[in-house]
């Protein structure tokens, strides 16, 4: 299948299309909407600051685009890291921004209840699954998974938390409302778990 | 629970990978795109680029050979982040954002600054603010002169004049996401972390320290996790023993550290 990585200029868009590459799918790194058209599947990958990846969006026309496709032709997406935050409502990161708002939920400052856990989280931790989801298909119970973060997601709408970690409290891992997928941790840098969630998105979503 | 993270760190110097001792002697190694495919099989959780080439710190001014002489690396960073599945911190000779950009485009996930930090710091706040902190590390090599830790720039060659504690807690207040932290006279010698300096340095900041430099057996790892790093690097050790990973982090584990000991849950190393 034909996977879409969305390009606003700031994503490890090398790491992800490499993890795709290795799951025997062709990764289509672009900014333009008919190239993202061709794509069964959407990626919007994250390294970056919720602010300026909000403006590139909007420069790009990317806004608009992802939403046609999103809504109107149903094309599953999936936010990581940064990108899964930008589907939420709103972020408090360097002043208050708007988000994509296609999740209801809000990304806020990490602030773990132990002051001895440092921020930003960093590193191998866990997946609590809350409910049964196509996303966590065959990913062996205890894995584990590389989050890099100062923020993290709350949802407003409960139902729509597939799995959380805990540090200093718990807050959603992976998210899922309809064709509209998001994790917290990045899949493409989480060895074979990461990768069977990725495949699971491309091919069981 | 959050695992304590083990890194191997591999020195890249004019395309070859190297070792190192006490940052001026270079013996290369081997290719530094073969190494990662052997480290994805590994229990390792993390890997470290350092691009040590020299010669672009000499012509600073001369942005056409800089340009020319980075496009190497990122050649390499390329290939090497296409199989590598776990996360990959880049560092060496970044000088503006547009360097750190690029180092991301290639498929970096993190970036680490360190001579031109110092020179500049509001990089790191420009970095931050492009980035997220959790994408821009600050590298602090340390030399201890008349008692007191000194912050060394251009690969160890010359002394800020900085002092390492102020310089730390300036790099998190400029919105550092990690320190990755360096004993010059410690590099290569095998005589274990300098843990005094570890302590210090993780106490003087509330980010994550990742402590480098002295790791010569495998018992040395957890005394950095003691000490209060939040993640334990070495280089030399990775290179010249058979299943090191797995060795370091048996014995990480047997000195009760948090680690992950496979990328397979429940099947033992």
């Amino acid at each position: 299948m034909i996977i879409g990585i969305v390009d606003y200029g700031m994503g490890n868009l090398a790491s992800v299309a490499g993890a795709i590459e290795r799951l025997g799918h062709t990764p289509l790194v672009t900014t333009l909407r008919d190239e993202l058209d061709k794509a069964d599947r959407l990626i919007l990958p994250g390294v970056g600051a919720f602010a300026d990846a909000m403006d590139e969006l909007r420069r790009r026309n990317l806004v608009e685009t992802l939403h046609d496709l999103v809504f109107e032709r149903q094309r599953p997406l999936l936010g990581i890291c940064l990108g899964a935050q930008l589907l939420t409502l709103e972020s408090d990161e360097f002043g208050h921004n708007r988000g994509l708002g296609w999740l209801k939920a809000r990304t806020l400052r990490l602030a773990p209840s132990d002051p001895a856990l440092r921020v930003p989280h960093v590193g191998w931790n866990d997946l609590f699954p809350l409910q049964d989801s196509p996303l966590l298909r065959d990913v062996p119970p205890g894995s584990l998974f590389y989050y890099v973060h100062s923020y993290c997601i709350r949802a407003d709408e409960p139902g729509i938390v597939v799995g959380e970690c805990d540090y200093g409290g718990r807050f959603a891992a992976v998210l899922q409302s309809g064709n509209i997928c998001a994790t917290q941790f990045h899949p493409e840098k989480s060895q074979k778990p990461g990768l069977q969630i990725l495949r699971n998105f491309i091919e069981r979503t | 629970m959050l695992k304590h993270r083990l890194i191997p760190v591999l020195l890249l110097k004019n395309g070859a990978l190297v070792r190192s001792s006490r940052f001026s002697f270079h013996q290369v190694i081997g290719d530094p795109v073969n190494k990662v495919e052997r480290f994805n099989e590994w229990s390792v959780d993390e890997l470290i680029y350092l691009d040590i080439s020299r010669e672009a710190v000499y012509n600073r001014s001369r942005s056409d050979i800089r340009v020319e002489q980075l496009s190497d690396p990122l050649a390499i960073l390329r290939r090497v982040s296409k199989t590598c599945f776990m996360p990959l911190t880049w560092g060496g000779r970044l000088r503006t954002v547009d360097d750190m950009r690029a180092c991301f485009l290639h498929g970096a996930d993190k970036v680490t600054l360190n001579s031109q930090a110092v020179r500049t710091p509001d990089l790191i706040v420009q970095g931050a603010k492009a980035f997220g902190s959790q994408a821009v590390l600050v590298s602090i090599d340390v030399k201890r002169i008349d008692g007191a830790y000194r912050v060394f720039v251009d690969c160890g060659g010359a002394d800020s004049g900085r002092e390492a504690l102020e310089w730390a807690r300036e790099a998190e207040s400029r919105g550092a996401g990690e320190i990755l932290l360096q004993e010059i006279d410690r590099d290569g010698m095998a005589t274990g972390y300098g843990l005094d300096l570890i302590h210090d340095i993780s106490r003087a900041v509330s980010i994550p320290v990742i402590a480098c430099s002295g790791v010569g057996k495998y018992e040395d790892f957890a005394k950095g996790i003691e000490a209060g790093a939040s993640a334990v690097a070495a280089a030399n050790i990775f290179h010249f023993k058979e299943l090191s990973d797995r060795n370091a982090k048996r014995a990480m584990a047997k000195a009760r550290c948090n680690v992950r000991l496979s990328n397979i849950p429940g099947k033992p190393l």
